[in-house]
């Protein structure tokens, strides 16, 4: 196979009446990727997939598949092929009938479709099930059978909203290796929905983050994780503790910010604000409760925190300690468990530490809603 | 007592549950099958006067259903030809306006129930509110529509279509087009019902593959409405069989409906027994038909009342 058909959105805007679902996105997706689209309930996900399988037009700007522009071409004429968040199997075909609807619209005979259906089946490690119905499999079965219909199609973009969320959680950290593996097998451009960040973070060759019709950030998952572009991106990919402030000095790519309760802490100047933050900005710095480590008792500077402990737990893998924070939130920090002897602190204040280049501050903004 | 009454029972109280089931079988067993069969058991007696009814006479007989296949005893001809024919004729006319109504409502239902909006609330009180006025009424209308001075004709000939009027009634069109009027809701709700529960994503995914709306209409949306397809052709072909009134005011004067017959031989000749047999044989024919199709399209009997 190529090297895939690329997808490209050009300035999108989608309008329902007066309501902005999707505000100028831009995203360019390199033919084989896997890219997630990773963004809470609402901020417009399924409206961006729909623009791009040709269910939905486009307010303004374009939609590009392999170059070429998709305006006025119907969801039926597109090379994509989308799996629907509820997976719309046809209840009252089998499952071979499922797999090769795209075939028999085609024209093709039984005999070829059930010869493609066989080979898709071993490939969905589901051989012989080909005869159910498919209220007589499993949630997982059913997903599998989704992903075989959709790539029957021999689609060059497979679209993919939010497939796993129906599924209990072993099945569906098992299910994110095998769509991994299916879409390194089969080398087409995969374009995935997801409000989970683990999901994203472990399949994505690329992830935007989108809040509220906006895409914040476009990066691989680390990128994402370790060098967010904004509070919200920052807030919303994987447990983080936010300090507000200001920003008091500028040091080269970091930054000395007057924090609102814990004095003055130093945190690197996240490379998308690199140049745009000014001295007197508003900021908000955030720690990784697993980027603190305990400090000896009286320490103090710009990389100390010292707070007062309000119950702590333990976890198995780490201790997690839970500390008077901002604005009734609480400020988290897992210690790893190495065995060590870790004693009790409720109620104490205790110092933390951390390393400058492990904070990472933005300009202050709208926070992921708990 | 079986575990489905012992259910009923437990979840309705013994009060409530025996004054529901009570209603229930009056309902079933009082009002139509004890009448159903009293018919039946008409239809197998003599025609006698009143004094003679119980008397040696009153007698088991076939003779009110021989009388259909071949006729009055030493008739000229040797089969009941002029009764046989418009029975058959009923039959044939019912099923083309069951499917001349399936043909039209299945756009209608399918565009209601995948549709949102309000104006689909007033399309549908558009389709319910002439229902308000009666059947008899609404036949007249018809007539006034599809006569030989009618508007219909008034209006092709003024615009030069026709040079003479053409008779609607006569050619039983009138006749079609009211019995098809007459029971279009019983076929529009049903798949109506249907439809509107097929998950919208469905049809989605088929056209995502590429289908074509025939295509999707063919492997999607007609399998999933075969229930409520089922049911609405069953009731519109039975009361199309069963009709009365649209004959009697929109048929043509050569045109005799079946139920018409029925209707003579009880009112006109005052011979229930026969009228009765009649009947009969027009009820199993329309059953048998109904269930040979359901054989052929393998609907189940359980699908029908969905
Ligand atoms: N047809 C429509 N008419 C009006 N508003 C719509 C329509 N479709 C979506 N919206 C609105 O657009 C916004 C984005 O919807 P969308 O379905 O894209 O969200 P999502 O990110 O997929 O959410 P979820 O994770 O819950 O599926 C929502 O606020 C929704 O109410
Ligand atoms: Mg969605």
């Amino acid at each position: 196979m190529s090297a895939g058909v690329g997808v490209d959105l050009e300035n999108l805007w989608i309008r329902f009446g007066d309501f902005v679902a999707v505000r100028d996105a831009n995203v360019n997706i390199n033919g084989g990727d896997f890219f997630s689209f990773l963004g809470p309930s609402g901020c417009g996900k399924t409206t961006i997939l729909r623009a791009v399988s040709g269910f939905l037009d486009p307010s303004d700007g374009r939609v590009l598949i392999g170059g070429n522009d998709m305006k006025g071409i119907g969801p039926n004429k597109r090379p994509t092929a989308l799996i629907f968040q509820n997976l719309a199997l046809f209840p009252l075909m089998k499952v071979w009938e499922n797999i090769t609807f795209s075939m028999e619209i085609k024209g093709a005979s039984a005999k070829e479709r059930r010869k493609r259906a066989d080979e898709l089946l071993d490939m969905i490690a589901l051989p012989g099930q080909g005869d159910k119905l498919p209220s007589e499999l499993s949630g997982g079965q059913r997903q599998r059978v989704a992903i075989a219909r959709a790539l029957c199609a021999e689609p060059d973009v497979l679209l993919l909203d939010e497939p796993l969320s129906a599924l209990d959680l072993k099945l569906r950290q098992h299910m994110r290796t095998e769509l991994r593996e299916i879409q390194k097998r089969v080398g087409i451009t995969f374009i995935y929905i997801t409000h989970d960040q683990g999901e994203a973070l472990t399949m994505s060759d690329n992830i935007a983050v989108m809040r509220a019709g906006v895409i914040d950030q476009i990066g691989n998952g680390k990128a994402i994780y370790n060098d967010p572009a904004t509070a919200f991106a920052a807030s919303f990919v994987g447990e983080n503790n936010v300090f507000r402030g200001k920003v008091k000095r500028m040091m080269g790519s970091e930054a000395l910010i007057e924090t609102n309760r814990s004095g003055d802490l130093v945190a690197r100047i996240s490379s998308a604000n690199q140049g745009r933050l000014k001295e007197g900005d508003a900021a908000m710095m955030f720690i990784r409760p697993e980027a603190f480590a305990l400090a000896p008792d009286g320490a103090s500077g710009d990389h100390f925190v010292t707070a007062r402990v309000n119950h702590e737990e333990f976890e198995g893998n780490t201790f997690n300690i839970f500390m008077e924070g901002e604005g009734g939130k609480e400020l988290k920090v897992a210690i790893p468990n190495l065995g060590q002897s870790f004693e009790d602190h409720t109620g104490q204040s205790i110092t933390l530490e951390y390393e400058a280049q492990n904070a990472v501050v933005v300009p202050a903004g709208e926070l992921a809603a708990e | 007592m079986p575990r489905f009454l012992k259910e009923f029972f437990d979840r309705n109280g013994l009060g409530i549950g025996s004054l529901m089931l009570g209603l229930v079988l009056f309902w079933t067993i009082g009002l139509i099958i004890l009448p159903q069969l009293s018919m039946l058991d008409f239809s197998f007696r003599p025609n006698l006067p009143p004094p003679e009814i119980g008397g040696p006479k009153d007698v088991y007989t076939m003779e009110n259903y021989r009388y259909l296949v071949f006729g009055p005893e030493g008739g000229s001809q040797s089969y009941n030809a002029v009764d046989l024919k418009v029975f058959y004729r009923t039959l044939i006319a019912a099923i083309f306006v069951t499917i001349f109504n399936l043909i039209l409502c299945y756009p209608i239902a399918y565009y209601l129930a995948q549709t949102k909006g309000n104006h689909i609330r007033i399309f549908a009180l558009m389709l319910i509110i002439p229902y308000w006025i009666n059947e008899i009424l609404r036949a007249f209308a018809l007539r006034i529509i599809f006569g030989e001075t009618g508007v219909l004709n008034n209006l092709l000939v003024a615009a030069g279509i026709f040079d003479t009027p053409f008779d609607f009634v006569r050619n039983d069109i009138a006749l079609y087009a009211g019995l098809g009027y007459a029971y279009i809701l019983l076929m529009i709700f049903p798949i109506y019902n249907v439809i509107e529960s097929l998950d919208r994503n469905q049809i989605e995914a088929a056209r995502d593959m590429g289908a074509s709306w025939p295509m999707i209409h063919r492997r999607v949306v007609i399998p999933y409405a075969k229930p409520g397809i089922s049911s609405g052709c069953t009731m519109v072909f039975m009361l199309s069989a069963g009709a009365l009134a649209a004959p009697q005011i929109l048929g043509g004067p050569s045109s005799l409906w079946f139920t018409q017959l029925i209707y003579q031989q009880f009112n006109d000749n005052s011979d229930w027994p026969q009228g009765a047999a009649y009947a009969v044989v027009l009820l199993v024919t329309c059953i048998l038909l109904v269930l040979a199709l359901m054989r052929v399209f393998k609907v189940n009997m359980g699908d029908i009342g969905k």
